[in-house]
């Protein structure tokens, strides 16, 4: 798929969501019935979450009866490299989530010392689809199940020259899917959000530098994990914590971030983190501020 | 909604385990006529009172039920819901409610919430617009937010009794 292909499937399927509003008229499909932040933020490959980790929420304020979406752009800034990110995203019934990201990992001007062109970005297309499993994060405060969702994420490269495609590196594949399944938690009367996933991938800074490697090529559990504590209805701050799979051999590091996302009202929020993203292509203490904007109907 | 409830399996219904709260001690004794107990309030008291307080008790209760009356029978969504409503009734169960689920020395003398709400073809959207209006009438009592929490923790569970699958 050429990216202008990605961006006509993005909206489309926002032109989709608009034309089941046209239709009801009594009880609007795009309700925005859900309590605010109890959807999560889009998280850096597009899907409900925190910043770097995936959540088991399901995107948008679309309530069991009605669909929500947003769309998100998001710009992080470490040290050597800058990712900038941005996409859309569809809940439907609290039960589905579809999404879509591009994120362009610009690596300034590392680009020559790894035998890149200044500036060089690799770049990567995100294509995530969720199913709420079991559970409901707001309503089951009677026990201690958490809403539980399976989902994956399919990642493809698609930067101008094709640098993972070439197999550079040792790289094995340009195109790789993660399949995951995650457990969020709100324990309401602690004001706490707790979340964990399980990620099976092969991808390599997050897929941004591929799938597999010289190291291994097999899919691997890797873990996120979030808290957060909600200080109002509006502000929930926290961290994640991201383990990653060394399949290169250039020691991949774990990414944690501390994060504080606010939401104005149910259409505009804001995620602001500091984000610690280890070494990335042996290039030291990738850390940095992350920032990201989405915005809803 | 049919499109929503074909998408929504009615798994979660079955494996959503509605505790039924034993006859609480204030209650004094145990009424013949389930229609007047306590265990009728749809979860369990928390214990202590500091949450009562932090309501700023049986006056500051009052004061969150006469602004939620106004705001749930004005809001756009679901005032119509009320629009047969005795209100002065109403209020006076959710002080009792509430009064009891945080600590307070009322007792809920109301029918079950699934009585209540049969037959009203209430959504997830209702219940969420209601706990919307609720904390914007404890915001303007100044109830802190971690004890808000922890009255909407005890309301939460209700929705899987209140909006039927």
């Amino acid at each position: 798929m050429t990216h202008r292909s990605h961006l006509a499937l993005g909206g489309a399927m926002f032109g989709a969501a608009l034309a089941f509003t046209v239709a009801a008229d009594a009880a609007p499909l795009l309700d925005q019935g859900k309590l605010l932040l109890t959807g999560g933020v889009t998280n850096v490959e597009g899907a409900a979450g925190g910043g770097i980790a995936t959540w088991a929420t399901i995107t948008g304020y679309g309530t069991n009866d009605g669909i929500g979406g947003n769309v998100h752009a998001t710009y992080a800034d470490v040290r050597d490299y800058r990712l900038t990110d941005y996409g859309a995203a569809v809940g439907l019934y609290n039960r589905v989530e579809l999404s879509y990201a591009r994120q362009d990992f610009d690596t300034r001007s590392v680009g020559p010392k790894l035998g890149l062109p200044q500036g060089y970005t690799f770049s990567q297309d995100v294509y995530g689809a969720k199913l709420r499993v079991i559970g409901d994060l707001v309503y089951d405060q009677d026990s201690l199940l958490p809403q539980i969702s399976v989902g994956l994420q399919h990642k493809e490269e698609s930067d101008k020259l094709h640098v993972i495609r070439s197999h550079a590196f040792g790289i094995r594949s340009a195109s790789g899917t993660d399949y995951y399944v995650a457990a969020t938690k709100l324990f309401l009367d602690q004001s706490l959000l707790v979340n964990a996933t399980v990620r099976y991938t092969k991808a390599n800074q997050g897929g941004l530098l591929g799938f597999g490697g010289p190291k291994s090529n097999d899919y691997k559990p890797q873990f996120e994990g979030s808290v957060g504590y909600l200080l109002s209805k509006k502000l929930v701050v926290g961290a994640e914590y991201r383990t990653k799979p060394d399949n290169v051999g250039l020691k991949e590091n774990d990414w944690y971030d501390l994060y504080a996302a606010y939401a104005l009202n149910k259409h505009v929020s804001v995620t602001l983190a500091y984000a610690n993203l280890g070494d990335i292509a042996t290039f030291k203490n990738q850390d940095g501020v992350y920032l990201s904007l989405q915005a809803g109907f | 909604m049919k499109l929503s409830r074909h998408m929504a399996p009615l798994l979660l219904a079955t494996l959503v385990a509605v505790s039924a709260p034993v006859c609480a001690q204030t209650v004094p004794a145990p009424a013949p006529d389930t229609t007047a107990s306590a265990s009728n309030a749809g979860a369990t008291p928390l214990a202590g009172d500091a949450v009562y307080k932090a309501f700023h008790g049986e006056e500051g209760i009052q004061r969150i039920m006469d602004d939620f009356i106004v705001r749930i029978t004005t809001d756009p969504r679901i005032k119509d819901r009320f629009a047969n409503a005795n209100l002065a009734r109403l209020k006076l169960l959710l002080v009792q409610q509430v009064s009891y689920l945080i600590g307070g020395p009322q007792t809920y003398t109301g029918r079950d919430m699934k009585t209540t709400h049969e037959g009203m073809g209430l959504q997830n959207g209702d219940f969420n617009a209601l706990a919307e209006d609720l904390q914007l009438s404890m915001d303007k009592e100044g109830v802190p937010f971690r004890a808000q929490n922890k009255l909407l923790a005890k309301l939460a569970p209700m929705e899987h009794q209140i909006v039927p699958r």
